[in-house]
Formats: structure tokens, C-alpha cells, sequence
């Protein structure tokens, strides 16, 4: 081999190294920079007010975010209680029960339904929840949302309870626990933490959903008693802010897209510390 | 204090049931005409296509231990889970012939009262993700037991050997028990449901020798309130803890006898070869 050749890989042994550890900084940056850049414009604008007082009429100062707060949380409740239970029980009939075609189908689906466009969802949503009723509400707004929990909380289902080795089933059903009884007082306890895990990430993910909301939940400046109406939400106030032409509503947009990320990122960070303490354990 | 009282019937019922049953046995060992637990005619097992066991013939007698030996493949294993009908929950598998289970055709009863009363222990100790007091009384949960399960927990871990190890420990997971210790809970918590007979698949397969000889001592105790059926690799451990020995190949019996005279001089000369180490 030529001497020159000899360098010329080593050469590109370094080049190659170098572009991939580049772009794997650049990964890691990424989010730092939207974390800082977020802290930078909306930290400011982070105080007492803005979580506990209402947003104030549009060009005067000051004033909070607390409904879209409270709505959110509202909003993600009635996701959690619409997506929740079907996702959890469809990934247990796709782990536990499935037969080869009809499991192939649902699965497949699913990856669809998880890939619809959130805006797709949203119209969706409103065709069915908000025209027929003729006025925007909480409830469409979270049945949005809930569709978009199902597929997530399916896949982790599955994949957390497929994760649990068969010796367990067999030990439960060798003492004469039915296939139901097996799979809920053994197999989902043991998967529990995964599973819990899936479904907080899922709803920490529609927690940031705009597109779904826009025609479904559609804001408010006000707090929204009970369900039947339009409500506030912390990605609409980022959206209905950030496109003002008001300095105040500028910072509040930023500070409340600040809120979300952070809300976002404790989710995933206590999912880590759930998947750690608590994770599938092999026997 | 009803609820308590209720328990405390419970709980002697059950003991009146398991004394009964001692003297049954004690009845029907002077009976000579030694009693029968399963008999098993004509058995066939296909995995799918596949036919893992022929023609089985077998009469497992009352509070003994049958060990079951063979060469890997054999289609002990097998066997053994038709007795409880774990291999229904493998897809594609088909049962011919006749098990019986004190005169009753197993394959005619529900499944779920027929693992009840036939226990399973398995060659890898496999505990639940659950406290050490919760593994052995999951059993008694599921069965609808509400009476005092602090009597029979502590019960079921004795006749396993455990309680003296675990006593202080019982709300500790499961998880921090030794592969002995997990074996042991394990066969408590199948003892817990007081089940007439006690297959194990291996159960020392994986332990070390002390560990073994623990199982053994045990399963020898337990003869008095419960017949086993033990698959077993190791012909020493088959000599040392049974009393019937079944020697089967490529999925037929070959021969059954009690241990002693099948050790000594066996019949059939494929036999002799296998327990003598020219193969398997």
C-alpha cells in the first residue's frame, strides 16, 4: 500500500470523525439554544402575575396567563380521560391477544393514525365536536387531542408489556389465574412504570399541540367555567401573542413558550427517573 | 371481628381437607393396590405438524414423587405441562388421548379449576414483580380466599422450607431473594392453594448442589399432602428424591418403574444405555 494512500484514509478517518461529532453537538445545542433564547426574551416576563392573574385588554401592560394555565391542564385532563384507557387497552389486546392479521392491521393503522397531521386532527375534531354544536369548546378541544394520545399510548403499551418475559404469564396462569387475571395483576403491574412512562410522554407531547386547538378550543381571554365552552391554552396564547403587534404580549408569548418547554422537559425528565426506579424488570 | 372469625373456619377447613386427605392416603397405601392420581392412555402431543409425544401410557400414584428422565428433546417437558394444560397456551398445539385426574378427564375440565388443584414449578424461578408475603398469597387473591392470609402464607412458606429465611422479610420484593430462596418462593406460592399434585419442570436446574439438596428434602416432606411429578436431568436426583422413575425417548415411554429396580436392572436395554451415560 502507498504511503500516500495510508494518509489520505487517516485523513478521512479524522474528516468523517470530526462531521459526525459536529453534527451531534450541533443536536445537543439545539436545545440549549432554544432554552436560552426563550429564557433570554421571556424570563423577564416570568412572575407571580403571570401565573395567577388573567391577561390583561389588548395594548395595556402586565396581567398573566393564568386560564390558559388552568386550561391547558383542562384540556390534557379530558385527552388523558378520552385516549388514555382506549390506548391502554388496545396495546394490551395487541400484546396479549392479538392473532396475526387483524394485530398486523391495528398496528399498522396505528403508525398511521400517529402520523396524521395534527391540523388533519384538529379539522377533524371540529367537523364533528364544534359544527354540529355551533360554538367552539373545551370538550372538542380535548377530544382533538385525545385522538392524538391514542397511537403513542398504544406503541408503549405494547411494547412494555411484550417486554415482559412469558415465565411470568405461565407462573400466574400455573396457579390457576384466568389470561384476564394474569395480564392485570401481573403483567401490567410488572410493565406499569414503562407504561406510565408512555402515557405521561404522550401527553406531554399534545400538551405543546397548537393546530388541533386553533378550531376546536379557540382561546379565551377569560377563565372558562365547566367544559361547554371556548378555552385558553398555552400554546394559543404563544400563537395569538406572538403574532400581536404589542411589545407586552411579545415577552408574554415568549415566557409562556418558556412554561410549556419546561413543563415538557420535567415530563421526559420524570419519566427517566420513573424508567430508573421503577422500569420492566427481567426476571 | 366476623370477617376474622369467618377466616379462622376457613383456615380449618382447609387443614380438615389436607388431614383427610393424609388419612386417604394412609388408607389406601395399606390398600397396597398402591392409588392413582393421573392415568394417562394413548397420549399424543403435536406441535403443530410436529408429534412430540406417542402413545403414553402412564398411572402416576398418589403422594409419591414419578420422576420423569430422558435426553434433551425427549418430550418430558412436554408431558409434563399437558398434566396442567400450560401447553394450550402455546398456538397451534393439539392433545390426543386421555388424561385422567382422579377418574375425571382433565381435558373435559375447566382450566382454571384444573391448575388449581395441579401446581407448577418451573426450571427458572419466576417470582412476580411483588412483595415476598404478596407472591405466595396471589394464589389465595385470585382463588376468592379473603380470609386470614397471614396463617396460610406462613404455612405455605414453611412446607416450602423459606419461612425461616424469609420471616422477618416477608414485605421485601421477591427480587432480593437468592435463585434458591425465588425457587423456594415460588413452590410456596404454588403450595399456598393446597394443590393435589405438584409438577416441576427442572426446579433445580439452575441451583447450586445446597440449594438442591433443599428442594429435595423438601419435595420428600411434602409426599405427605401432595404427589409430584419432577422432570429431571440429573438421573442422581432422580435416584435420590423419587419414587417411580419414567425413562422416555424421542417422545415415547420406554419404561416405568419404581426407582429402585429401574436404576438397578433395567428392562429395556435402551435404558441401560442411558443410565449408565453411553448417551444422552
Amino acid at each position: 500500500m502507498s504511503r500516500a494512500l495510508l494518509i489520505w484514509r487517516k485523513f478521512l478517518n479524522v474528516v468523517m470523525l470530526t462531521l459526525t461529532g459536529v453534527a451531534a453537538f450541533l443536536v445537543v445545542s439545539v436545545l440549549f439554544l432554544i432554552l436560552g433564547y426563550f429564557i433570554w426574551n421571556g424570563g423577564s416576563s416570568l412572575n407571580l402575575d403571570f401565573f395567577l392573574k388573567l391577561p390583561r385588554p389588548e395594548g395595556e401592560v402586565g396581567g398573566g396567563v393564568a386560564n390558559a394555565i388552568v386550561g391547558s391542564l383542562k384540556l390534557l385532563l379530558l385527552a388523558a380521560i378520552i385516549g388514555l384507557p382506549i390506548g391502554l387497552l388496545a396495546g394490551v389486546y395487541l400484546a396479549e391477544f392479538g392473532g396475526k392479521t387483524f394485530s398486523f392491521l391495528v398496528r399498522y393503522t396505528t403508525d398511521l393514525l400517529n402520523g396524521v397531521p395534527s391540523i388533519v386532527i384538529g379539522m377533524f375534531a371540529y367537523s364533528l365536536a364544534v359544527v354540529p354544536v355551533k360554538h367552539y369548546s373545551a370538550l372538542a378541544g380535548g377530544a382533538a387531542l385525545g385522538l392524538m394520545v391514542i397511537p403513542i399510548t398504544v406503541r408503549a403499551t405494547e411494547e412494555f408489556l411484550r417486554a415482559i418475559p412469558d415465565s411470568l404469564r405461565e407462573g400466574a396462569m400455573a396457579i390457576g389465574a384466568s389470561k384476564w387475571r394474569t395480564i392485570a395483576t401481573v403483567v401490567i403491574p410488572a410493565a406499569s412504570g414503562g407504561i406510565i412512562t408512555g402515557m405521561l410522554l404522550a401527553l406531554a407531547r399534545v400538551a405543546g399541540e397548537t393546530a388541533p386547538l386553533i378550531f376546536t378550543a379557540l382561546g379565551n381571554q377569560y377563565w372558562s367555567p365547566g367544559w361547554n365552552q371556548p378555552i385558553s391554552a398555552l400554546p394559543l396564547i404563544v400563537y395569538n401573542y406572538a403574532i400581536s403587534p404589542y411589545d407586552d404580549w411579545h415577552r408574554q408569548a415568549w415566557a409562556a413558550g418558556l412554561v410549556l418547554l419546561t413543563l415538557v422537559l420535567l415530563a421526559n425528565l420524570g419519566c427517566r427517573v420513573v424508567i430508573n426506579r421503577k422500569g420492566v424488570r427481567s426476571v | 371481628m366476623a370477617s376474622a372469625s369467618q377466616g379462622n373456619n376457613d383456615a380449618t377447613a382447609a387443614q380438615l381437607a389436607r388431614q383427610v386427605r393424609v388419612s386417604e392416603k394412609t388408607s389406601a397405601a395399606s390398600d397396597k393396590e398402591a392409588s392413582v392420581r393421573f392415568e394417562i392412555s394413548d397420549l399424543n402431543f403435536y406441535y403443530g405438524a410436529k408429534q412430540a409425544v406417542f402413545g403414553l401410557n402412564l398411572k402416576v400414584p398418589k403422594n409419591k414423587v414419578t420422576a420423569l428422565i430422558g435426553p434433551s428433546g425427549c418430550g418430558k417437558s412436554t408431558f409434563l405441562r399437558t398434566l396442567n394444560r400450560m401447553n394450550e397456551t402455546i398456538r397451534n398445539t393439539r392433545v390426543l388421548g386421555k388424561i385422567l385426574l382422579d377418574g375425571q378427564d382433565i381435558l373435559q375440565m375447566d382450566v382454571v379449576a384444573l391448575r388449581r388443584r395441579v401446581g407448577m414449578v418451573f426450571q427458572r424461578p419466576n417470582p412476580f414483580p411483588k412483595s415476598i408475603f404478596d407472591n405466595v398469597a396471589y394464589g389465595l387473591r385470585i382463588n376468592g380466599y379473603t380470609g386470614r392470609l397471614n396463617d396460610l402464607v406462613e404455612q405455605s412458606l414453611k412446607r416450602a422450607a423459606l419461612w425461616e429465611e424469609v420471616k422477618d422479610a416477608l414485605h421485601k420484593s421477591a427480587f432480593a431473594l437468592s435463585g434458591g430462596q425465588q425457587q423456594r418462593l415460588c413452590i410456596a406460592r404454588a403450595l399456598a392453594v393446597d394443590p393435589e399434585v405438584l409438577l416441576l419442570d427442572e426446579p433445580c436446574s439452575a441451583l447450586d448442589p445446597v440449594t438442591t439438596a433443599k428442594i429435595e428434602e423438601l419435595m420428600f416432606h411434602l409426599k405427605d399432602s401432595c404427589t409430584m411429578a419432577i422432570v429431571t436431568h440429573n438421573m442422581q436426583q432422580a435416584a435420590r428424591a423419587s419414587d417411580f422413575t419414567a425413562f422416555m425417548l424421542d417422545g415415547k415411554l420406554i419404561e416405568h418403574n419404581e426407582t429402585s429396580k429401574l436404576f438397578t436392572t433395567p428392562q429395556d436395554p435402551r435404558t441401560e444405555a442411558y443410565i449408565t451415560g453411553r448417551f444422552g
